[in-house]
């Protein structure tokens, strides 16, 4: 049996019901199925051929960076020539404290920059160590690049491609990242 | 014993919450009892580590236990930005925030202050909402949509000294 292919219809009533999250209860794919109207089986050879696909990146505890002491998140922006963004973009990608790399468009004139990453750690001057890191280890010194410090964060959740649940948790967090 | 930790952040969590924080952030087992499974990996038992993770998720440590899908798979989206004035930001970010499309609104210290992502079922409703946003909020909306990625999601290393 192909374990990527799905019923599109099941696949989607799966993706809307899961995009929120699993429910903390002893048989929590048996509580899925019986939501969506299929068996606890299906459940989990759904989930295991969208994971199979690549279409889940990973499944399992998502944290919240902020919560546990990362309270600097900075989103360092690069502008690289683009013969170069993706080798210099898969050097980037590979660190640990990176959670994020990308390549997006330039809007120019006002936007220059073309690959973004998402450095986390316990303060500013923690996320300017590990960006200065990566300017030396993947020789990024001649590429222009800025920090933008999240000062407050006014909602975080994941995202909802499906289900667009009204009740989005609508949060204004103090600033934290000075320290 | 932590020494760096800063003040006022989460910090003191059980051996428990820890491997529940770390070890699964990657792999939940797909099983019929996966939390009974997690258990008897870490020495515990079913109804202690569901309660555990509620009370993480109950704490804000946690926002859920599921899936991180990649990016653009299903549906699309985009990371957007505007540049606002600073006595607005607050009222027009919680205009963005009111989108049940938006998931992450953040202020950063740049000259475009707000960014946020929007993410949407096709390129004609994420369309929409951008122009509505623009309309409702007063300020032009720079779309950035994601063209390749570089990353690995292997999770989030928790260094925990």
């Amino acid at each position: 049996m192909d374990m990527t292919v799905l019923n599109p219809n099941l696949e989607q009533a799966l993706i809307s019901v899961i995009e929120q999250g699993l429910p903390l209860v002893p048989r929590p794919y048996a509580d899925i199925a019986l939501q969506i109207g299929c068996s606890e089986q299906e459940v989990i050879e759904g989930l295991q051929a969208l994971k199979n696909r690549g279409d889940i990146k990973r499944f399992g505890v998502v944290v919240r960076h902020r919560k546990l002491g990362y309270r600097a998140n900075g989103m360092v922006v690069w502008d690289v020539p683009d013969e170069e963004v993706k080798r210099l973009g898969h050097c980037i990608g590979q660190y640990s404290f990176v959670t994020l790399c990308y390549r997006r468009p330039r809007q120019l004139p006002e936007w220059g920059y073309n690959l973004f990453t998402m450095v986390h750690g316990r303060n500013q001057q923690e996320v300017e160590e590990k960006t200065l890191l990566l300017v030396e280890q993947c020789g990024l010194d001649d590429i222009k690049h800025e920090i933008l410090f999240s000062s407050r964060c006014f909602k975080q959740r994941g995202a909802r491609y499906i289900s667009n649940n009204p009740l989005a948790e609508i949060k204004i967090s103090p600033a934290s990242d000075q320290k | 014993m932590n020494t760096r930790v800063p003040e006022k952040s989460e910090s003191n969590f059980s051996e428990l919450e820890k491997h529940l924080l770390n070890d699964f952030q990657h792999d939940l087992p797909l099983t019929e009892n996966p939390f009974a499974d997690i258990a008897s990996k870490l020495g515990s038992d079913e109804q202690t580590v569901i309660s555990t993770l509620q009370n993480l998720k109950d704490r804000g440590i946690i926002s859920r236990v599921g899936p991180v899908f990649r990016p653009n798979r299903i549906g699309v989206s985009t990371l957007a930005a505007m540049a606002v004035p600073e006595e607005e930001l607050v009222l027009v970010a919680e205009k963005v925030s009111a989108y049940a499309e938006v998931n992450h609104n953040y202020e950063r210290l740049h000259h475009f202050n707000l960014w946020f992502v929007v993410t949407a079922r096709d390129d004609s409703h994420l369309d929409k909402v951008l122009q509505e946003m623009e309309n409702n909020c007063g300020y032009s909306v720079m779309s950035l949509p994601m063209l390749e990625d570089y990353f690995i999601d292997l999770g989030f290393d928790l260094k925990w000294t």
